[in-house]
């Protein structure tokens, strides 16, 4: 039987009330069971997940990595690939964390569940602090265990029986999603789509941002911004165009807006409820990841305003309501502490320090591939780079990089066709390790 | 979404609850419904979390993502703790925020083309998120059934477990043990003809074993103490009612190499690619708490709180007996399962929110052959279920 060593609990005699009593004969008998796997179920593989291609993009490029580690144990590795936040939360925020896992030891303090939609100081701040003059209703607000779990919970909401359109290139969740629920229809290799997927490209040729003369109507629309992977952040006047779009259409807006806080332009909205008639066509998705830090604690947000409504009347929020009772169970009450630090007036002055610190990498980033003649996108308004090869095979390059510079990226095309011939780089890092990155692209491409 | 009847169960008892207190401000409400922990997490468990917390504010101690899958050293303990000796490993353990939520993944996983089984009653997220999934038909209200689900009642009768015999063949079979809301837990001999009967169907037995602790004899704690289960089934459990972690949230899914789907792909790969796509792994700082809960400390400690609430559960069978009621479930689970024969369970719950100002949970909140029953659960300080018992004294005698 396999055993595994643990450095915390190797001495461990489990307690009697855990300890199951396998009587002799049959431990015998699982033992031949497990030498012989000749059953199969007669439970059909969900064809949804058979239509996926591939893994899911950062656990591909997680083990190319490895690979990569594995080759050149030796060489200092530079991770610019996935988008994780690296720099430590500030005190005023993990110490209100402390406080509320403190009390939970506590009598006064202990806690079981929490409302599935969140806690309402949480819910109040977040619509008072981060959706401040935009009439946002704590009611309206829905805490989450962060914007990838919602996205999918959108789409159980949604179900299959919808359209979507999403960006070209865009952060793969909406399209795996919207595959395993069945919006979508099979592969087509050639064009690296799927089928009933409506991809809106975004390239320099259109600011980065669709033609929406040119997209045709669909139910749902994503749409991220500032965005991932291009760092493009929707001006004013191009959300007005959308939101116009969306109401032409009957269409919902599901709109992203994960790094909101990395907006620089004052011309580029940092919610899509500061357009007009956004209320009765979109749903925003948040998170505290990318904001605060909270990639690993856990935390985010959906805003469904009252005024979203079906084709035939039933208010959208009543069934998202309905989703978050059934199918989740609350953020953790820890990390919906650390939220609530995170909104007060010194959480928020302590997180712009680290978020600027992350835009001052951007920066060095944008201007070392300037330096090299390298056209870039993104990093003013958004924690990514966009570089262009023009003529390159995006994976090319990004194993060129890795291979000569040991520095890891993501291949543009990862994020969909409209992303081939680039390669994103994430602003991510500890400065030292950024500045070496530079370094080390610089000799690649002198 | 258009399917579902009313208010998903337990939000309704609150607003019920919430009505009833704005009516009588100064009645001294006691909660025995919705299956709520009630006593303080051990010091030993939030002190990691504490820590962890703490930690994230440090150079060396701040981490970001995780593994979708979990902490690898939560999962080895999981594995270890949980499942030695059953030839489940610590990759087959998938981490979770909790079992609910890891339910309805699991329903991402099969999708809406395949048919399911639940026990009846049983707690209401399976059959709600088969209902959001597309896999059944319409309610129909004259038997209080959604069309396409096999309900396999679970009664006095026989002994809360289905006749087998009588159930249809379908894909996917829930099976929770302990029950909730029965209590009852079903023995290794019943465990077995499930895994049989699953075996012959070729179905998969999702397995919900979150009132494991709470077993007083040696019955088994898991389905994978049956020989044969690894190929049939998944185990669903959670921390919640071991560690108070109903507000934490933190639990796992156990699914063996060896299940696989009728053209022979490991199911396990599918599960992985939904935990990847559809969510982002258990807040670090839960799974710190995890992991000291499988310390021996922490083992303790949560054996501990168990035995509290089941000296709960006690006091509560004693009382429902004394009063001649017929009571089930309370020694493995704790829930306590009282029969109200040819009554409307919620006119029971609502007269005893009225005389006795207890919140309860009316059986047919469970299923239709939760008519005529009550669930008492055992998740409160003492001197509430001290109280209570009194009330319902009074009120029966």
């Amino acid at each position: 039987m396999y055993q595994v060593q643990l450095s915390a609990c190797t001495s461990i005699r489990p307690s009697v009330m855990l300890k199951p009593r396998m009587v002799q004969q049959s431990r015998e008998v699982v033992q031949k069971e497990q030498r012989r796997v000749d059953h199969r179920t007669r439970v059909p593989r969900n064809e949804n997940l058979e239509k996926l291609r591939n893994g899911y993009l950062f656990p591909e490029i997680a083990m190319r990595e490895a690979e990569h580690l594995q080759k050149y144990p030796n060489f200092k590795l530079i991770n610019l690939g996935i988008g994780d936040t690296t720099e430590p939360i500030p005190d005023i925020i993990t110490s209100s964390m402390v406080e509320q896992a403190q009390a939970l030891s506590t009598l006064e303090g202990y806690r079981g569940y929490g409302p599935e939609h969140g806690n309402k100081a949480l819910r109040k701040a977040i619509a008072d602090v981060v959706y401040k003059g935009l009439k946002v209703k704590d009611t309206e607000v829905f805490v989450s265990d962060g914007a990838q779990c919602d996205i999918s919970r959108l789409q159980l909401l949604l179900g299959s029986n919808v359209t979507i359109a999403v960006q070209d290139p865009s952060f793969p969740a909406y399209i795996y999603s919207g595959v395993i629920i069945g919006q979508a229809g099979e592969f087509q290799e050639e064009t690296g789509k799927y089928w009933n997927i409506e991809y809106m490209k975004c390239g320099p040729q259109n600011n980065l941002f669709p033609n929406l003369l040119t997209t045709s109507r669909t139910d749902v629309i994503f749409f991220c911004s500032p965005n991932n992977p291009t760092g493009h952040a929707a001006s004013r006047n191009q959300l007005e165009q959308l939101v116009e779009f969306a109401r032409k259409n009957g269409s919902i807006i599901i709109y992203d807006s994960a790094y909101a806080a990395y907006i620089s332009d004052d011309n580029s909205p940092r919610s899509i409820f500061e357009i007009p008639g956004a209320r009765e066509v979109a749903i925003e998705v948040s998170s505290f990841s990318k904001f605060a830090g909270f990639t690993g604690v856990r935390l985010g947000w959906t805003v469904v305003p009252e005024e979203l409504l079906f084709a035939n009347g039933f208010p959208v929020i009543k069934d998202f309501n309905r989703i978050v009772y059934t199918c989740f169970n609350g953020a953790s009450s820890i990390a919906q502490a650390g939220g609530l630090a995170c909104l007060s007036p010194e959480g928020l002055m302590a997180i712009r320090q680290v978020i600027d610190y992350y835009k001052e990498n951007a920066k060095i980033l944008i201007d070392t591939f300037e330096l090299l003649g390298l056209k870039a996108y993104g990093g003013k308004n958004a924690p990514y780079i966009w570089v262009h090869f023009p003529g390159s095979r995006s994976w090319d390059v990004f194993d060129e990089i890795l291979e000569k510079t040991h520095v890891v990226t993501v291949p543009g095309r990862g994020f969909g066709p409209g992303g081939e011939e680039y390669v994103r780089v994430s602003a991510f890092g500890h400065r030292e390790i950024i500045l070496e990155a530079s370094k080390r692209l610089k000799n690649l491409y002198r | 979404m258009a399917k579902l009847q009313a208010g998903y169960l337990f939000p309704e008892i609150a607003r019920r609850r919430a009505a009833h207190i704005l009516k009588y401000p100064d009645a001294q409400v006691i909660s025995l419904g919705i299956g709520d922990t009630t006593e303080p997490i051990p010091e030993v468990i939030t002190s990691a979390m504490a820590q962890r917390s703490h930690s994230l504010s440090t150079l060396e101690g701040y981490s970001g993502y995780g593994a979708e899958q979990g902490e690898k050293k939560l999962r080895a303990a999981i594995a270890s703790t949980f499942y030695a000796d059953m030839g489940i490993e610590e990759s087959d353990i998938f981490v979770s925020d909790g079992a609910k939520c890891d339910i309805s993944r699991l329903q991402l996983l099969f999708g809406s083309n395949v048919t399911m089984a639940v026990q009846d009653p049983s707690y209401p997220a399976y059959v709600d998120s088969s209902v959001i999934m597309g896999q059944t038909g319409q309610f129909q209200k004259d038997i209080e059934k959604y069309g396409n689900i096999e309900y396999m009642r679970c009664s006095p009768e026989n002994g809360f477990f289905p006749d087998l015999s009588t159930i249809q063949k379908t894909d996917i079979i829930f099976f929770c043990s302990p029950n909730n809301p029965t209590g009852s837990a079903a023995t290794r001999e019943q465990l077995t003809q499930l895994v049989r009967f699953a075996k012959e169907n070729g179905s998969i037995i999702v397995y919900d074993s979150a009132y494991a602790m709470y077993i007083s004899d040696d019955r088994p704690r898991s389905i994978f103490e049956i020989p044969g289960a690894k190929e049939v089934a998944i185990e669903t459990t959670s921390f919640s009612k071991y560690a108070g972690f109903t507000g934490v949230r933190l639990g796992w899914t156990v699914v063996p190499k060896e299940l696989l789907f009728s053209d022979g792909f490991p199911v396990a790969k599918d599960f992985n690619r939904i935990v990847c796509t559809c969510f982002n792994g258990a807040s670090n700082i839960a799974q710190a708490g995890g992991l000291a809960c499988l310390s021996p400390e922490g083992l303790k400690a949560m054996h501990e709180v168990v035995s509290f609430y089941k000296d709960n559960t006690k006091l509560i069978v004693d009382t429902f007996n004394s009063l001649g009621f017929k009571v089930y479930g309370g020694e493995h689970a704790p829930y306590v399962w009282v029969h109200f024969p040819g009554r409307s369970s919620w006119d029971v719950f609502a007269e005893i929110l009225e005389k006795t100002h207890i919140v309860t949970t009316p059986g047919s909140g469970f299923g239709p052959g939760g008519e005529g029953f009550i669930r008492v659960s055992a998740f409160g300080h003492r001197g509430n279920v001290l109280e209570a018992c009194k009330r319902f004294k009074l009120l029966y005698k």
